[in-house]
């Protein structure tokens, strides 16, 4: 086997090896990459800086997958020079590593400008001076950003923009400072940088243009920086996104022909070096430097053509750039050129700068070679393919910017070139979707996973999903999977049930013996425990390993390992004496925050795992149940005693609603309200089932409420005359939903899904079974925390962290 | 190497895990319905999420907080790929937990440097 040796495990390095992996197994691979980490989507960086994204999301190829594919990763070794005589690279772990062929994909690192107080003279970067490029200095600027207060990002580039967006979620004042005349000068003319500039502003995001940062102030933390001009702006952090330059030195110190980036011919081999090859940002090809992501993928594809051996006559050409993407919330178009360059070339211009929209394209000799688009980029379909293939245009220009009259203005999937690029973030184009599909996948996650297609930005999904329906014919496929009620059982809810009854399967383990090949998942525990113990109540077999640990423990753990109580306090009405006792116990365990909920109870927060028994004992409530997938609360107004509004008595109601139904376990948590007017005090209209008293002595029913990430005003079910029918209608669907909704399903989309007529149809059909079934569920109810005087488990209350009130194990013989 | 005693594994009921903090490592046991033990880091390395009051089954924890799912007998995340847990061999002698380990200046910290 040739030994094939890659340095930089960034984008262009792992999308390369890909390449050639798809190509090719004559090569056994070493990879260095500077970070300690896998290869991770540098364009989301700023997406986990906004908190938009986990950092897990951006990850594209996990440490297993490099074991998978046998390449040997060095993460977090620097290579330190090549020797192109030896045919070896040394890197700063000592190592003297032999190749055959090398890849050098360095990639690019951020430009920082001459600034005067920018380095301490012994620790680099000034303290709170920070460059936006890894994913190490993402987690660096958040955690700065969390205690301090005022901002200036230096670069009003797209990296720029970004920075400043995602700082701002954390509460940080910021100002922009750009030292050309307009925002985002690179892709954007002078009257659409404007206009880009009010729309920042809108955000609250100050910004200098035509302003150059002569110096940073402040000699152990930063107090400010000094415009040239004289101004001083005061900030406690300062964002480097002035650009990037290619990452050259490491070519450099090796010999290797090195001008703005590392040169190459069209077969990104570097100038006569047979052996060695170079791609992505650290590369300069025809005069040309990329920091887009488009132009890599085509470089990795031209190289592992020729490296493999599988097309030596694949050449690379340059690319015609083009971006598409959403910068600060505002979304922003460009390709080619941003303004005429020569006195024939036709610009024709829109702008409404209100509504922070600008368009303009540039025509010569009849084809496109320039279009900008600000705020509305409903044509970025049609100009990017005219762009890349030089389409022939519409006589009438304006068409080029407006959709007028019919053809509808959607590119249809139908419509949509072969060859244009669906997903921009990774690469893939409407032909490489269609070929999956015609391959034999027919789901839209299973087209994506084989694709990548959607794993960056994800702002093509709905593309993708039109192009796999209408490569499919209509035979788009359901992922299979995705209706199962959970994923380490294969069966559907009702086929479950029928499955559990009929085999008598009355615990976890015993469902995933039977019908599972006795392979548990740990995924499938909690819904499963859920279905069992609504399907044969008192007969449900316990086992305390499968419950989720609040379940365990009664209590909803918290973020530091603690937990938080909240008992039962129906309707919300409380009394002196309950109110002192909570107050002793949040004395005496000194409880770090007593809050008022949002389902009008008091929850006591931070409460030590194993205080839980004796914090239940002392308070001598029932619990709450602010922690399961089950029943939580009742809201309610004040009702008719005392409003001079209320026309029924929705306390009364609300209290005799909990107290049937307290607890229930049910595929997902339950809010309740019961509201004594349409004036709607206790926002039944959006809960899970609310309760509205109106003139006449009569009560609304409304299901499938929210207010949560969702909002959905719930729909009416049905209008009765007294209490004692809005109980037995609230039991029977209460049931129906335990009974039919899949896992973590809330009624916002449960009853949509199953339709109010055949709702209405199935309650009033099986009215006396979901009674009956409901009443033993009813009846099974016992107060979970009366579990703290004898706990169900040895050591149930004691604590996972921290750890220092354990018991330290002794040692039993030493060394 | 050192060698602990834990207790016994009756204190450890079948499918949960309990922490202990053995010498200066915080380790979190767990006891497979086959009876085999697993030890991992009873921290996660995401946020601090109590390791061992998650759910298992025969290969993987879940981090009650951000659910990372991690498996048992290499330590590797499945969600977060250059998320690792540190594991520990841990067996039952008549009746006993016993667990042997070794100082952490082994692998995992001269990567760094």
């Amino acid at each position: 086997m040739d030994r094939l040796v890659v340095v930089g495990n960034g984008m262009a390095g792992a999308r390369t090896v890909e390449e050639i992996l798809a190509r090719s197994d004559r090569f056994a691979i070493t990879m260095f990459g500077a970070e300690p980490y896998g290869n991770y989507n540098r364009i989301l960086l700023s997406n986990v800086l906004s908190g938009a994204e986990d950092e897990a999301d951006i990850f594209l190829n996990s440490l297993p997958w490099y074991a998978e594919n046998g390449i040997d990763l060095r993460a977090g070794v620097q290579v330190t020079r090549i020797d192109r005589f030896a045919r070896t690279v040394r890197a700063d772990d000592g190592s003297v590593t032999p190749y055959d062929k090398l890849v050098i994909a360095t990639g690019s690192r951020p430009y920082v400008p001459p600034i005067d107080g920018m380095h301490h003279p012994r620790r680099g970067f000034h303290q709170g001076v920070f460059a936006f490029r890894t994913l190490d200095d993402t987690r660096a600027m958040i955690r700065y950003a969390h205690d301090h207060d005022r901002a200036v990002v230096i670069g009003g580039g797209l990296l720029g923009l970004e920075a400043a967006r995602g700082l701002q979620q954390y509460g940080v004042e910021v100002t922009l400072v750009h030292s050309p005349t307009h925002l985002m000068n690179a892709q954007l003319d002078e009257q659409g940088g404007a206009i880009l500039r009010r729309c920042v502003q809108k955000l609250g995001i100050a910004v200098e243009v035509n302003a150059r940062t002569a110096a940073i102030l402040g000699r152990d933390a930063v107090t400010g920086v000094r415009l040239a001009d004289g101004r001083t702006l005061p900030c406690d952090m300062v964002v480097v996104a002035a650009g990037i330059r290619p990452n050259v030195d490491l070519a450099e110190v090796s010999g290797l022909p090195v001008e703005r980036g590392l040169v190459v011919d069209d077969q990104m081999r570097v100038l006569d070096e047979p052996d060695i090859y170079a791609v992505g940002e650290c590369v300069q090809h025809r005069g040309q430097t990329y920091g887009l992501v488009a132009p890599l993928w085509e470089q990795a594809r031209v190289l592992a053509d020729h490296v493999s051996g599988a097309n030596p006559k694949a050449a690379y050409h340059g690319s015609r750039t083009a971006t598409k993407l959403k910068v600060a919330g505002v979304d922003v178009a460009a390709m080619g050129v941003t303004a005429p360059e020569r006195d024939d070339d036709e610009f024709v211009v829109f702008a409404e700068p209100r509504r922070g929209v600008y368009k303009s394209v540039v025509i010569r000799d009849g084809r496109l070679v320039g279009a900008t688009l600000l705020g509305d980029v409903s044509k970025v379909a049609f100009l990017l393919q005219a762009f890349d293939r030089g389409w022939p245009l519409p006589e009438e220009r304006v068409r080029l910017l407006f959709d007028l009259g019919a053809p509808p203005a959607q590119e249809s999937a139908a419509e949509l070139d072969d060859a244009a690029q669906v997903c921009n973030c990774n690469g893939v184009s409407k032909g490489d979707l269609v070929a999956t599909v015609h391959g034999g996948l027919k789901t839209v996650s299973g087209v994506m996973d084989a694709t990548r297609a959607g794993k960056g930005c994800g702002s093509c999904k709905s593309l993708i999903a039109q192009i796999v329906e209408w490569a499919a014919d209509g035979a788009v496929e359901e992922d299979e999977s995705a209706s199962w009620y959970v994923p380490g059982v294969p069966l559907k809810k009702p086929e479950l049930m029928a499955a559990i009854r009929a085999g008598g399967l009355r615990s976890v383990s015993a469902v995933f013996d039977a019908l599972a090949g006795g392979a548990e998942d740990a995924k499938s525990k909690m819904g499963l425990v859920s279905l069992l113990r609504m399907m044969w109540g008192d007969e449900y077999v316990d086992e305390r390993g499968a419950r989720f640990i609040n379940d365990r423990v009664h209590a909803n753990i918290q973020k530091d390992g603690t937990f938080s109580v909240v008992p039962q306090m129906k309707g919300g009405c409380t009394t002196p004496d309950q109110l002192r006792r909570i107050a002793d116990v949040a004395d005496k365990y000194q409880v770090p925050l007593v809050k008022l909920t949002g389902g009008q109870r008091i929850d006591l927060l931070g409460i030590r795992k194993e205080d839980l028994p004796k914090v239940w004992a002392d308070l001598d409530m029932p619990s709450g149940y602010a922690y399961g997938k089950s029943f939580r609360t009742v809201k309610t107004c004040v009702g008719s005693d005392f409003c001079r509004y209320g026309v029924g008595d929705s306390t009364a109601l609300g209290i005799a609603i909990e107290s049937r139904f307290q607890g229930l376990e049910a595929p997902a948590k339950l809010k309740l309200a019961v509201t004594g007017c349409p004036r709607n005090c206790a926002e039944a209209y959006v809960k899970d089932l609310g309760v509205v008293a109106i003139d006449g002595g009569k009560w609304e029913v409304y299901v499938g409420g929210a207010a949560g990430a969702h909002v959905r005003k719930g729909d009416l079910l049905a209008t009765v005359d007294s209490p004692a029918d809005v109980m037995a209608l609230t039991g029977r669907f209460l049931q129906y939903y335990r009974e039919n909704a899949n896992w973590l399903e809330r009624t916002y989309a449960f009853v949509p899904r199953i339709g109010l007529d055949r709702l209405r149809a199935a309650l009033e059909e099986d009215a006396d079974g979901l009674d009956a079934r409901m009443a033993a569920a009813v009846a099974a109810y016992r107060d979970p925390w009366k579990e703290g005087a004898e706990p169900a488990t040895p050591g149930q209350f004691r604590t996972a962290l921290p750890l220092r009130v354990l018991p330290l194990v002794p040692v039993r013989e030493g060394s | 190497m050192t060698t602990y005693r834990l207790g016994p594994v009756d204190e450890l009921p079948v499918g949960e895990g309990r922490a202990y903090a053995v010498g200066d490592e915080m380790v979190a046991v767990f006891r497979l319905r086959t009876g085999e033990l697993r030890a991992v880091s009873a921290v996660c390395p995401h946020a601090g999420g109590p390791l061992a009051d998650g759910l298992i089954d025969a290969k993987v924890v879940i981090c009650p907080l951000h659910q990372h799912v991690f498996a048992l007998e290499t330590g590797h995340c499945q969600t977060t790929p250059h998320l690792a847990l540190r594991t520990y061999p841990v067996r039952e002698e008549s009746g006993q937990m016993i667990m042997n380990v070794s100082p952490v200046s082994g692998s995992d910290s001269t990567t760094t440097s």
